[in-house]
């Protein structure tokens, strides 16, 4: 009939160690980031690997969420936004992990004017995503406080449009040395680090309805 | 053997109860998938007998006062014209209730057998009729507050919820099962208990009465309702009434169980009494109409609009509808039964009354509500056959009484098979809808895996679409910025070289004049073998390979320049700036504008920059 309490808290936790997963992913993405920026290669080379753990661990959690969902017919009016929304969230540290593994492949070069602006995006990029995972969390306790968790996820995630956008000014307006190839790939870059913040602004945006949803 | 043919009516009437009304306690668990139904119908089944045998005695004992179908064959008579009302009336898409039935039913024995209806008791049913699914209404309304309210302030994990609920509804269903059992069991074999009497079984700690074991009985056919018929409508009406959450599922099982068990408890009766207060009505009440009531309730509470007000009139139609044409049917049935088959439908023992009145033979007259015992009603037939039946009879001989014996037998037989071929048509039928409604279901639910995975790919799809959509933007801006910049430069390396002309104009000095045109030179070659323009086209060719193949495809005869002007087009650049990157005058352009327009056939009216744009 039912799942035994017992199984109901070991997917409890399944789902929070999921989210503490991806949330740690993106934390790794950001000391990566800021490790490829200063040069601190062998740190670098450290966070690739635990992003890459970090990621096949979601990626394991997620099936099982998602195997416990469907073999025991839970929540079976939610379950598909449900299963969504994991995948969202999945999708976050999935983004994180390429990012980080571009940096690696295609070794950009950043001028030092733009040491600080690259390391902003990447913050504020991570504050997103880290805004939204307690939104997450509180979704599957108490619904109806997802909405007023969300505002600091839209905030964050305008901020580093604004970050990404002054950082390609710059690149084209101003830095006349640099060879337009260069500008070019620095500007993906940019993009590459913005999308954090604008799967977090999804995942928000998916959330605040799935809250709408079960209040009615 | 004789007794269970007898009772075969009752039967029928509780297996339709259980197929029905089991879905008003479950319907919305199996079919949201929260419950299954093998859980379902266990649970269901335990506590429907317990709550016919334990608490079966309430309503049935009002039943018994409206009128108490005094013979064997009058009980089956009354309760086959109950099913009957039910079968035609649910196949008529008729609102009807196994309640409402059963009372038309002794009405229309009442009326047959000349017996008084008491008008009282007529009344406090109906005002239960009534007040059942108002108080149900009530019940949900206060419950759904007490819900949402706890649901607000707990911040319990949604996955504990959702077992909580499970738990919930098997516990409120299985109330719910226990109070149908209570309530309901009077419909089903409540005309019986006046007509048989079965020797009491003690079980040392406990002890079951007649009417406790035709209770029984009668709650096994509920059971058997149960499991043989309700998955289906649990599957399909128990969740198209109205689709609830699983929190309203449980308000709505819980008002309707609550109101069959205020309506069918004598102990809850008995102790409002003893506070002064009006004794509460047992009277067995329709499930269905308390569960609509609840909902309606509900409804109201969230607003009333998405109520269906038009549910109200039909329930009252119910009221007025069904008992009618179950007394009708009753009526004429034992009449039939009476007359044909000669059987004793309670019409001898008013004769017999009314005689002993006459004689005055004893202060006490038997009345209907003696209880006759199955085992003497043949030979009491066999005695009012010969004392009271008309004087005609009276006087035939006892040949002829064993051919009316015969006759009687042939008829049951026949009645018998009658019923038999009737069960296996509604059986056979009944499957076959079941089988066809299977296999549209097993369909429905292969496509809408298959939408399902369909939506899965297409959403994927529309996210591949929409990154694709940025990286070519941002591709196309990346090209207009690289067109920009050799625009500029183009620009500017043009207006130098002008500039060298016009200073050239003015020296005389030779030295200078060669330095001067050594520079001009080198602008010119600069202009015409750019770097930046030779990976420009690169970048171009390679973003635009798969335009620039199609293009081709479809007009072959376009040359190379022609299909480089194609592609800065689609950039949407003017002439002049395609000039500056080509370095050619715009003039230029202009004419090998003019001849792609002509080789790619382009509508004159139709601009050939959106023709490019659109080609693809």
């Amino acid at each position: 009939m039912s799942l035994l309490f017992k199984n109901v808290k070991q997917l409890v936790f399944d789902i929070d160690n999921f989210i503490d997963t991806v949330e740690q992913g993106v934390l790794v993405f950001k000391e990566g980031v800021i490790n490829y920026i200063n040069g601190e290669k062998a740190s670098f080379a450290d966070k690739i690997e635990r992003i890459d753990r970090l990621e096949a661990t979601a990626d394991k959690l997620q099936r099982k969420i998602d195997d416990e969902f469907y073999s025991h017919s839970l929540l079976p009016q939610n379950v598909s936004d449900i299963e969504g929304m994991i995948d969202k969230i999945d999708e976050i540290i999935d983004i994180a992990k390429d990012n980080l593994y571009q940096f690696d492949d295609e070794l950009p070069f950043i001028p030092k004017e733009l040491v600080n602006d690259y390391i902003r995006l990447a913050d504020t990029s991570v504050e997103a995503a880290l805004s939204v995972f307690p939104a997450a969390r509180t979704f599957f306790r108490e619904p109806l406080k997802v909405k007023e968790m969300l505002a600091k996820v839209y905030f964050y995630e305008k901020e580093a449009d604004k970050i990404s956008r002054n950082i390609k000014r710059k690149l084209f307006h101003d830095m006349k040395d640099l060879h337009l190839s260069q500008k070019i790939h620095l500007r993906y870059f940019a993009l590459h680090i913005e999308t954090i913040s604008d799967r977090a602004e999804s995942l928000a945006d998916m959330l605040s309805i799935l809250a709408l949803k079960m209040s009615i | 053997m004789i007794i269970l043919f007898y009772l075969s009516s009752g039967l029928f009437l509780g297996w339709s109860l259980g197929a029905n009304d089991a879905a008003n306690v479950f319907g919305t668990a199996v079919g949201s998938r929260m419950i299954r139904f093998k859980t379902a119908a266990i649970v269901a089944s335990i506590f429907v007998i317990l709550g016919a045998v334990i608490q079966g005695a309430g309503a049935n004992h009002t039943l018994g006062k409206l009128g108490n179908v005094s013979t064997i064959a009058a009980a089956f008579t009354v309760a086959l014209a109950a099913a009957l009302t039910v079968y035609w009336m649910t196949r008529m898409s008729l609102p009807v209730s196994t309640s409402q039935a059963i009372v038309g039913a002794i009405i229309g024995w009442n009326f047959y057998t000349s017996n008084p209806t008491d008008l009282g008791i007529l009344t406090k049913i109906v005002t239960t009729w009534v007040s059942g699914p108002i108080l149900g209404g009530v019940f949900a309304i206060l419950l759904f507050m007490l819900v949402k309210k706890l649901t607000k302030k707990s911040s319990i994990h949604l996955l504990y919820r959702d077992s909580f609920i499970r738990y919930g509804l098997l516990a409120v269903g299985a109330f719910g099962a226990y109070s149908l059992g209570a309530n309901n069991i009077a419909n089903v074999m409540g005309v019986f208990t006046g007509a048989v009497d079965l020797p009491v079984i003690d079980l040392g700690i406990v002890q079951f009465s007649s009417t406790q074991q035709l209770f029984f009985i009668g709650g096994i056919a509920i059971a058997i309702g149960i499991t043989t018929y309700s998955k289906h409508i649990m599957e399909t009406v128990g969740n198209s009434l109205m689709p609830l959450t699983p929190e309203a599922a449980i308000v709505v099982v819980l008002s309707q169980a609550l109101v069959l068990f205020i309506f069918s408890s004598q102990g809850l009766s008995n102790a409002i009494q003893s506070i002064g207060l009006p004794a509460i009505p047992l009277v067995p009440v329709s499930s269905s109409q308390v569960v609509i009531g609840s909902i309606i309730g509900i409804g109201l509470y969230k607003g009333g609009k998405e109520i269906k007000y038009n549910i109200l009139g039909s329930i009252s139609l119910g009221w007025v509808a069904t008992p009618i044409v179950a007394g009708i049917i009753a009526f004429f049935m034992l009449f039939f039964v009476n007359n044909v088959f000669q059987k004793d439908v309670g019409v001898d023992r008013k004769i017999e009354r009314r005689i002993e009145i006459v004689n005055g033979s004893g202060t006490k007259a038997v009345g209907a509500n003696d209880t006759l015992v199955l085992s003497n009603s043949i030979e009491k037939k066999s005695d009012t056959s010969t004392d009271y039946t008309p004087v005609g009879k009276e006087q035939s001989s006892k040949h002829e009484v064993g051919s009316t014996a015969i006759y009687l037998w042939i008829g049951l037989s026949i009645l018998f098979i009658a019923i038999l071929v009737l069960l296996y048509y509604l059986w056979t039928k009944g499957k076959k809808v079941w089988l066809v409604k299977h296999e549209i279901k097993s369909l429905e639910e292969k496509y809408l895996l298959k939408i399902e995975s369909l939506e899965k790919s297409l959403k994927d799809k529309i996210h591949r679409q929409d990154d694709l959509g940025k990286e070519l933007k941002f591709r196309q801006g990346e090209m207009v910025t690289m067109a920009m910049s050799i625009i500029h430069k183009n620009e500017f390396l043009n207006s130098l070289k002008n500039e060298i002309v016009k200073i050239k104009a003015n020296i005389r000095d030779q030295e200078i004049r060669l330095g001067l045109n050594k520079l001009s030179l080198m602008i010119t070659q600069d202009l015409s073998i750019d770097r930046d323009r030779e990976k420009f086209q690169m970048h171009i060719n390679e973003q635009n390979s798969n335009f620039i193949h199609q293009l081709t495809e479809t007009f072959p005869s376009m040359t190379d320049n022609e299909k480089r002007l194609a592609s800065l087009l689609r950039l949407n650049l003017s002439s002049k700036e395609i000039a500056s990157i080509l370095n050619i005058s715009p003039k230029s352009v202009e004419m090998n504008r003019y001849r792609l327009r002509k080789k790619l056939k382009v509508d004159p009216k139709v601009s050939l920059s959106d023709f490019i744009r659109n080609f693809l």
